[in-house]
């Protein structure tokens, strides 16, 4: 059993997710399958294993310029909640975690969150792990975070602009999201679809569209729609020398903050 | 079943460089056990440890940063001069700290310390941090790594539980056994003959290094005696076969050869500590990291003395493991991320490679006793004298600034 930083409330833990949702069941029931290989840094998500110290990095640098938190602390993130929205197995939430915040994480998939709290249990964290939409979440837990990342999920959601509006009601007024997800170029069709899918496997089969990839100026458009004031967007690109690294070309994925208006 | 303590790293072994680190870590907030098999005491004991070492500026910086200035400002002796010459052949190779870096920002190319001064700092500081905890003295009875923390069970029953274990047990390090992890080794035909010295006139805070076809003959400028006399330390490169019988010299004799190989230079001698003979060797682990452990200090490399850097790669390790923890600390990465310890490992690697190898070609041309090489010795001193940026480059080596520096020694707490 994993213990919990927040009361969870009266709310059930493990809504069944609904109709009206904004995750994709097709999806869903692929990560699900998946649960069991999330904390294989060798297996099918080395990617994202490999991309999360540049991403923590990056909320670290944004939550010191846009929250206030000290750059000195062991844990920056000390005082504030936090919400992973597409949380998976807990790569990133269990970071947030350790930063110092009250960490939510929330998935639609059951399996990866069963997987996550097993995880979250032997590493003695405290993290509150909610099985569900985020749609839903918004309107039982309006205001309730501080901080909410929402790491390569955009792209698998079938209304951007219903999630996005979600996140922004779960964020107080000058709470602060970062995203990071695909860019659609054809470089990145290229690379992601085809090298990483088919041949190098190293992002399971169908889980990404292609077409539902947002490039940065359409992502800014829909974010100032939703409610944010993007502060921060950079690439977040891969060399064979240095790994993951935030700065420079955006044309594969990218990486961004911005402030709940 | 006794609670397990707990903290973020456990180290095993609790020498100079293991109780660094858990100083390090504690300045960036990360909690440490410390594992000592000794009995802290009884290491600084007249007697235990009679070597002094050279600490390198940029690990005066870290000690500095880490509260200990006291005791090099207080204890210490700058080395304001390297000397270095065949035997008392006039051609003499100058390294100067205020030639290389003008006066104001002078800075010295070493601090001499007694090691017996150092641990006892090291372990005041150490009583006094509460995120640091020395559990001494203790046995380590079973060490296990697991995916999601590592677990130590004591000989006397204790359990502790921590994400990392680091080894920092020396030169015969069981846990880096115990890992598997093999290491390359040979050991020099020669010994070092460790001793300290009282002489009538001053040194000048100039370090000498004498060579002679028995090998490298080190004086290190020390503080001067309570009385007043002028104190030096000696390293004395001698070949194994005749160390037994050096370091069984009465304090007159041995000082009479001593003051033979200075030719006089610093007054009348008189041995104050009975020689130590350390047989000397080299090793360097073939990695420094397993799951859930890293190698520091001795555990992972040993080098000859002749340079002085051993100790100084051990603080040196100690930075960067430090800063590398404390940056995964601080974006909520696991401290037992492999991602860390490849971070580390390949940080640290190749400055401990690049000074091995110089130390190594260092003592094999001018430290193995019996070869008659002076000329080609004395053409390579003279080279280096005349090429300035080589000279600035041995300088930074020897100061411990080349490479790639974490804040811990630039004198910054990151
Ligand atoms: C003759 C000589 C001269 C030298 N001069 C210099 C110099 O001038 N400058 C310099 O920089 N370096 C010098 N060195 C090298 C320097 O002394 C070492 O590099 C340094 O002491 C290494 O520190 P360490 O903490 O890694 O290992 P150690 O000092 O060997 O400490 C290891 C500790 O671990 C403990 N331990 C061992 N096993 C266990 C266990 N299983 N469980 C718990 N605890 C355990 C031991 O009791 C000890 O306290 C010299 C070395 C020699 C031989």
């Amino acid at each position: 059993m994993s213990r919990r930083t927040r009361a969870a409330g009266a709310a059930p833990e493990q809504p069944a997710p609904e109709a009206g949702g904004t995750a994709d069941p097709a999806n869903v029931a692929l990560f699900d399958q998946l649960a069991a290989e999330w904390w294989d840094q060798s297996g099918p998500n080395r990617l994202l294993h490999a991309m999360n110290p540049a991403r923590m990095a990056f909320v670290r640098e944004a939550a010191i310029a846009h929250l206030g938190c000290d750059p000195r602390a062991r844990r920056p993130l000390a005082g504030l909640a936090a919400l992973d929205v597409g949380c998976g197995g807990g790569i990133a939430t269990e970071a947030l975690a350790r930063m110092g915040a009250a960490t939510t994480g929330l998935d639609a998939a059951h399996g990866a969150i069963a997987a996550a709290r097993d995880h979250a249990a032997a590493a003695g964290l405290a993290i509150r792990y909610l099985a569900g939409e985020v749609t839903e979440l918004a309107a039982r837990e309006p205001g309730a975070f501080d901080l909410v990342t929402a790491f390569e999920v955009v792209e698998h959601v079938a209304d951007v602009h219903a999630f996005l509006a979600a996140l922004r009601t779960l964020l107080r007024p000058g709470g602060l999201l970062v995203f990071s997800t695909p860019n659609r170029t054809l470089a990145s069709l290229a690379i992601v679809k085809l090298a990483a899918e088919y041949v190098t496997g190293d992002i399971p089969k169908g889980a990404h569209d292609w077409r539902r990839f947002l490039k940065p100026e359409e992502m800014r458009e829909r974010l100032a729609a939703a409610g944010f004031r993007v502060e921060r967007l950079e690439g977040l690109g891969w060399s064979p020398a240095s790994g993951f690294r935030v700065g420079g070309r955006t044309d594969l994925d990218y990486i961004g903050a911005a402030v709940a208006v | 079943m006794p609670e397990a303590s707990e903290a973020d790293v456990l180290i095993i072994g609790g020498g100079l460089v293991g109780q660094t680190l858990a100083l390090a870590l504690a300045a960036h907030d990360i909690s440490t056990l410390v594992v000592e098999r000794a009995d802290p005491e009884a290491h600084l004991a007249e007697g235990f440890d009679g070597r002094a070492s050279a600490i390198a500026s940029a690990s005066a910086r870290m000690l500095r940063a880490l509260g200990l200035g006291d005791l090099l400002d207080g204890e210490g002796c700058p080395i304001a001069r390297i000397e270095v010459a065949e035997g008392l052949h006039p051609e003499i190779l100058r390294f100067d700290a205020v030639a290389e870096q003008g006066e104001a920002a002078a800075e010295p190319l070493g601090i001499m310390v007694e090691n017996r001064a150092l641990r006892r700092a090291l372990l005041e500081r150490v009583r006094q941090t509460p995120l640091v905890r020395l559990v001494a003295p203790a046995a380590i009875g079973t060490l296990v790594r697991g995916p999601a923390a590592v677990e130590a069970r004591l000989a006397d029953g204790r359990q502790l539980r921590a994400a990392l274990a680091v080894a920092a047990d020396g030169r015969q390090s069981r846990t880096r056994e115990e890992a598997g992890i093999r290491i390359a080794r040979w050991s020099y035909p020669a010994a070092a003959v460790v001793s300290m010295l009282a002489h009538a006139r001053p040194h000048g805070q100039v370090a000498l290094e004498l060579f002679y076809p028995s090998g490298p003959f080190a004086l290190l400028p020390m503080r001067d005696l309570p009385d007043g006399r002028h104190r030096s330390a000696l390293v004395w490169t001698v070949s194994r076969r005749d160390a037994a019988g050096v370091s069984r010299l009465g304090p007159r004799a041995f000082a009479a050869e001593v003051d033979k190989r200075l030719g006089g230079r610093l007054g009348a001698l008189e041995t104050i500590a009975p020689p130590v003979s350390w047989p000397l060797g080299f090793h360097h682990a073939e990695r420094y990291r397993a799951e859930r452990l890293v190698l520091v200090g001795d555990a992972a490399h040993g080098i000859h003395p002749i340079a002085g850097q051993g100790l100084n790669l051990g603080l040196r390790d100690a930075a960067v493991l430090a800063e590398v923890l404390a940056t995964g600390a601080r974006t909520g990465i696991d401290l037992g991320d492999p991602a860390l310890a490849r971070r580390y490992e390949r940080w640290r690697r190749a400055d401990n490679s690049l000074t091995a190898f110089a130390t190594d070609t260092l003592a094999r041309f001018f430290g193995i006793p019996g070869r008659p090489v002076e000329r080609l010795r004395r053409f390579g001193l003279g080279l280096v004298e005349r090429i300035p940026p080589a000279k600035r480059t041995f300088a930074a080596i020897a100061r411990g600034t080349a490479g790639d520096l974490p804040p811990l020694l630039r004198g910054e707490l990151g």
